[in-house]
């Protein structure tokens, strides 16, 4: 799989203020990208690099291996954090208009918005005034105009910010169903559990530095600390906890479990495998939890950022 | 692929279609022109209203001066005490008493004249009683000095100087009037175009900050096309505003003098200065002096130079509008920097007006001419005059490439200011801008 967006050494300053220092990524053709860091780490101006709205003071970034040009703005669609539309000019004839700057011919924008508003349900919008929806109406408009011109890279910044629960599952599968149609999307923002649903890559910035990339997958792995969270039935809970203590590292855990058992996480040594626990503690007591501690995309961040 | 144009286009419909705007391009000639009615209208009423002033003239000597006119009607008292007369007048409900006193001494009676009445007089009648009597007193006390009246209005001699260049062009005051006259309406149109279009503009930026759509329109467009889309659009609704405003006010007007006929007061102090100016130069008023006027201006050079400095000028002060816009997140906050483009614009109209009637082609006026920020105002009311073309196409050259100047700075401004939110910036900071 090649990879579809390269940055290569970007470094950005603003005055004496660093925004970004000697940051590469690599973004994987047909993968959700997830791009991460504290606020003020400088995820927007990599962002807005990579759309040519600011200009890096060196480094280059390559779109399908070619230094980015004027015209690579019709292959990215660009949701950014800070949105909005015109206020007082109509939903369609906005729509048009934004597609329109993308490239798009009049009756392929309104033949391609006729599908999306289809699609959403929002078609009787066409001739209402944005003044008239509400926040999470306007966004609909917005992620529309951002995919309509089926670009090859998509950079979503907070997407599901001002949508309720619902809005925002239907907005989840639309970008899902993007990717499997070929996209590739660069994905912002700060909520983890969406990050662990969606991002297959991740890359963490932390005041202007690259401090952390790669596979998610890659990551969990890097960071498991071989604990297991095992739920124990016993007569005897000293005795046990005791022949523990001498043959591992635990502490108590804390999970939900219908039986009154002992709870505990277990951290094992290197060359220790689970079967190797799981056969001591059977022999020991009755085991009806047992689970491998895996680190959340939340402890990798919050981990990372404090150790820099 | 044309962004420009799909900005231009944009830009251009939502200005004219907005409502406030449609009201204002319809609405505007016709409050201007019911409010010239009611000034026609009322100072009709005004004229038209009878006044009777009766003379108490003790002296016997000033009261046969008094002509009745069409409004005014003197009435002499005669063989009265002071206490009787004003009584009388005041019975009579008239407008006001003259009174005269005796004395041996002219100069006395001079001093003595007093006008009584109801309520504060209208300033421009006692102004009238005093030239009338002013003229009678001096010439009754050179009578008394033994000067013969006669022989000194005989005298009395009336100069005009016939102006002519050197090469054998002559002119007469009809001239410069005219000349003023195109220049002064060129030099203030670009003003208030600049100032009523500019400020347009810069709403239309603040409008795309505080919407929040300037990063997704900026994703497509390069701010340079925006910013010149914006200036374009918004100068082409500027010019449909004003088209509209011409048609329908010269429509207008044409309706409302015929009313009113020309007794209108606005059309009457013009006709008077030019009455003035061709009695002084001595020929008769008519429309065929007034024609040989227009057609002796330059008026090829001044097409041509008032479309290339309006352009210029209008540009120049637009793009700063426009970085203005940028600069800040609402309309309150752009007064501190709105003041250093209205400074030179002001002071644009000021040297315009005073030191370019003056001597059209004095220092002053000329170095103004030349520097770009006050240059087009300048210039324009200037060329009527006959600017030499090696002047006017320097002040051309600077004019643009301070323009390209200002738009290179605004574009520096525009393209950090417009992703700028929540703080005031200081011109120390809009300087840093420019550095990233």
């Amino acid at each position: 799989m090649s990879d579809l967006l390269v940055a290569n050494s970007v470094s950005k300053n603003f005055g004496n203020f660093k925004a970004l220092n000697d940051v590469s990524i690599a973004v994987p053709e047909g993968s959700i990208f997830g791009l991460l860091g504290p606020n003020g780490a400088g995820k927007t101006t990599l962002i807005r690099i990579i759309n040519q709205i600011t200009m890096p003071d060196s480094g280059t970034v390559f779109l399908d291996n070619e230094p980015l040009k004027a015209h690579h703005i019709q292959d990215i669609g660009y949701l950014p954090e800070e949105r909005g539309l015109y206020k007082s000019m109509k939903v369609g004839e906005q729509a048009l208009y934004l597609a329109q700057l993308k490239g798009l011919s009049k009756s392929e924008a309104k033949k391609r918005l006729k599908y999306w508003f289809d699609k959403l349900d929002i078609g009787d919008w066409w001739h209402k005034k944005i003044q008239e929806l509400s926040k999470g109406m306007a966004q609909k408009i917005q992620f529309v105009v951002t995919v309509l011109h089926k670009p090859k890279l998509l950079i979503f910044d907070e997407p599901f910010s001002g949508f309720d629960p619902i809005n925002a599952n239907i907005i989840k599968d639309e970008i899902l169903q993007l990717r499997d149609e070929g996209a590739t999307v660069i994905f912002s923002t700060h909520r983890m559990e969406s990050v662990e649903e969606l991002c297959d890559h991740i890359a963490l910035l932390h005041e202007a530095n690259k401090i952390l990339d790669g596979k998610l997958i890659d990551i969990k792995h890097q960071f498991k600390t071989n604990t297991f969270e095992v739920g124990l039935v016993t007569n005897n809970e000293a005795k046990l906890t005791q022949i523990l203590k001498e043959k591992f590292e635990i502490s108590q855990a804390d999970f939900r479990s219908l039986n009154n058992d002992l709870k505990l996480n277990i951290k094992l040594k290197s060359q220790e495998s689970s079967n190797d626990l799981l056969r001591f503690l059977t022999s020991h007591a009755e085991v009806n939890h047992f689970n491998e501690l895996v680190p959340s995309a939340n402890d990798i961040f919050i981990q990372t950022v404090r150790n820099n | 692929m044309n962004h420009l144009g799909l900005v231009i286009k944009r830009e251009y419909l939502t200005k004219v279609r907005n409502k406030a705007f449609i009201v204002m391009t319809i609405l505007s000639p016709i409050i201007f022109m019911a409010l010239f009615a009611l000034v026609g209208y009322l100072s009709q009423i005004n004229n038209s209203k009878e006044r009777t002033i009766a003379v108490l003239d003790e002296s016997g000597k000033l009261a046969s001066v008094f002509e009745n006119k069409e409004n005014l009607t003197f009435v002499r008292l005669d063989d009265m005490t002071l206490d009787e007369a004003k009584q009388q007048v005041e019975d009579n409900g008239d407008y006001g008493l003259l009174h005269i006193e005796n004395y041996p001494e002219l100069s006395e009676i001079a001093k003595s004249i007093k006008f009584y009445s109801e309520d504060s007089p209208s300033l421009t009648l006692i102004a009238s009683l005093e030239n009338r009597l002013e003229k009678e007193m001096t010439d009754l006390r050179l009578q008394q000095n033994g000067v013969d009246i006669e022989k000194l209005r005989a005298s009395e001699t009336r100069i005009d100087i016939v102006q002519e260049s050197f090469l054998g062009e002559k002119s007469s005051k009809i001239d410069n009037v005219v000349k003023l006259a195109f220049g002064g309406f060129a030099g203030y149109m670009l003003f208030m175009f600049i100032i009523i279009y500019g400020n347009m503009i810069m709403r239309s930026v603040i409008e795309e900050k505080t919407s929040r759509i300037i990063e997704v329109i900026i994703s497509s467009v390069k701010p340079m096309q925006l910013l010149m889309g914006k200036i374009i659009g918004t100068s082409l609704a500027g010019i449909t505003q004003f088209a509209i405003w011409v048609v329908l006010g010269g429509g207008l007007m044409l309706i409302v003098s015929a009313i009113f006929g020309i007794d209108m007061s606005e059309m009457q102090s013009q006709q008077e200065v030019m009455e003035q100016a061709v009695e002084a130069s001595g020929g008769a008023f008519n429309m065929q002096t007034l024609m040989n006027a227009i057609f002796n201006l330059p008026l090829v050079n001044l097409m041509i130079a008032f479309i290339l400095f309006f352009i210029g000028g209008y540009l120049l002060y637009s793009s700063l509008y426009a970085a203005i816009g940028a600069a800040v997140d609402n309309e309150t906050d752009t007064q501190q920097f709105l003041m250093p483009i209205l400074i030179p614009l002001i002071l644009a109209v000021y040297v315009g007006v005073f030191t370019v009637i003056e001597d059209p082609h004095g220092t002053v006026s000329t170095v103004f001419s030349f520097i770009p920020f006050t240059s087009p105002v300048v210039m324009l009311m200037r060329i009527p005059f006959d600017v030499p073309l090696w002047q006017q196409l320097v002040s051309l050259v600077l004019l643009f490439a301070t323009f390209m100047f200002t738009v290179w700075f605004a574009a520096k401004i525009y393209r950090v200011g417009i992703l700028m939110y929540g703080k005031k910036p200081s011109y120390k900071e809009l300087f840093k801008w420019l550095k990233y």
